[in-house]
């Protein structure tokens, strides 16, 4: 039998493989960088860090599904990944910032998080853009975020219902925030995407309660991994805090110097 | 982004099982990835055959790791060959690599699991 009708199809098959991998993919890097600050955001514990996976963390690892469903009429999923990378800080809860690349949610990018935890605690760190198709985007975090690991916000289309999803994998980075989690810190982050999938849902007029599922992968602490604590963006964003009089102070002296 | 694309063969070779991978591997081939991985039985080592992936995503890259912590919690190891010098990338920027061991085809898998 000649299947010799098969190979352009097969071709064809692999060009659209690799060119869904060289767009959609991130490109591999070993340390990240941030090549433009937005004004107001603090560049702090992103540049020259590693990335960090649910492998690299410390806690118990977890897999967090929050979703909401809106009517297909009002918006497809193509469409709603669309304005969801567009307006994504616009969708975060009061009081944390997430500063977009210049570029967009786009493969590679890397974008700044300014945070505020209980206590009023600033936190500075950063996500890559790992992955972006026109249904789905997947944020990773670099060593010393709150978590190692990534989060995928993704749309599907199901029956008459268009599914919004951000589906969270990860591990606490260190022992610090592992015991932060364990005293409130899931709730406050199940409420946080909860409230961001509202504020998605609410942009196409959509007012509707958000599924939220919760799976411990893994029981087990990786207890080798404690010394993550040493990048802890907790720990050096509140270090930053406490310097920041005596950076205003040296600021100040070397404006009342005259100049040269 | 649901709908399962990846098809998962599995064969038995003395102390290791081979998963022969074909097709896009996304969030939606947990049901049958987590099937081939109970048909895998109880072997010391789940050696992953990437040599006919047309493609996998982000949620796919979820789906290993979640595999790999079964396999851990049944003491396997989890070997990987066949993978093109793209998904070998994504391996090590996902740090994937640091507890899949990678290999460049199945006879050397074979070999560092012992099971040839």
């Amino acid at each position: 039998m000649d299947n010799s009708d098969d190979k352009p199809a097969d071709n064809a098959t692999a060009e659209l493989a690799a060119g869904r991998d060289a767009t959609y993919w991130a490109k591999a890097v070993s340390r990240l960088n941030v090549s433009n600050v937005p004004e107001g955001a603090i560049n702090l514990n992103v540049t020259g860090k590693r990335l960090a996976g649910p492998i690299q963390g410390f806690g118990k690892m977890w897999q967090k599904t929050y979703q909401v469903h809106l009517p297909r009429d009002r918006v497809s999923a193509t469409d709603l990944i669309a304005t969801w990378k567009q307006h994504f800080p616009d969708f975060w809860p009061e009081g944390n910032f997430f500063y977009a690349p210049l570029t967009g949610i786009e493969p590679g990018e890397v974008a700044l998080l300014n945070m505020t935890l209980p206590g009023r605690m600033k936190l500075s760190t950063g996500v890559m853009v790992l992955y972006a198709d026109e249904e789905s985007f997947t944020l990773m975090t670099p060593q010393g975020h709150m978590f190692a690991g990534w989060i995928t916000f993704s749309a599907t289309e199901r029956d008459d219902m268009t599914v919004a999803q951000a589906q969270v994998l990860m591990r606490a980075s260190d022992p610090i925030f592992e015991l932060g989690l364990t005293l409130g810190g899931h709730r406050q982050e199940n409420r946080f995407w909860s409230q961001t999938l509202s504020a998605v849902a609410a942009h196409f007029g959509v007012s509707a309660d958000v599924d939220t599922q919760v799976v411990c992968v893994d029981k087990r602490r990786q207890w080798s991994r404690w010394s993550n604590v040493w990048h802890s963006s907790a720990v050096r964003s509140t270090g930053y805090m406490l310097a920041s009089p005596l950076r205003a102070a040296r600021e100040m002296t070397r404006r009342d110097q005259p100049a040269k | 982004m649901t709908e399962a694309t990846a098809t998962f063969g599995v064969r038995r070779h003395g102390s290791a099982t081979v998963v022969d991978i074909e097709g896009d591997v996304t969030a939606g081939s947990e049901d049958v990835l987590m099937t081939a991985y109970d048909a895998a039985g109880d072997v010391s080592t789940i050696v992953l055959n990437f040599s006919d992936l047309a493609y996998m995503n982000s949620g796919g890259i979820g789906l290993l790791v979640t595999l790999l912590v079964r396999a851990n919690r049944r003491s396997q190891q989890l070997m990987a060959y066949g993978l093109s010098d793209h998904y070998r990338q994504i391996f090590e920027l996902t740090r994937l690599d640091e507890a899949v061991g990678i290999h460049d085809s199945e006879q050397a898998a074979l070999s560092a699991a012992g099971a040839r």
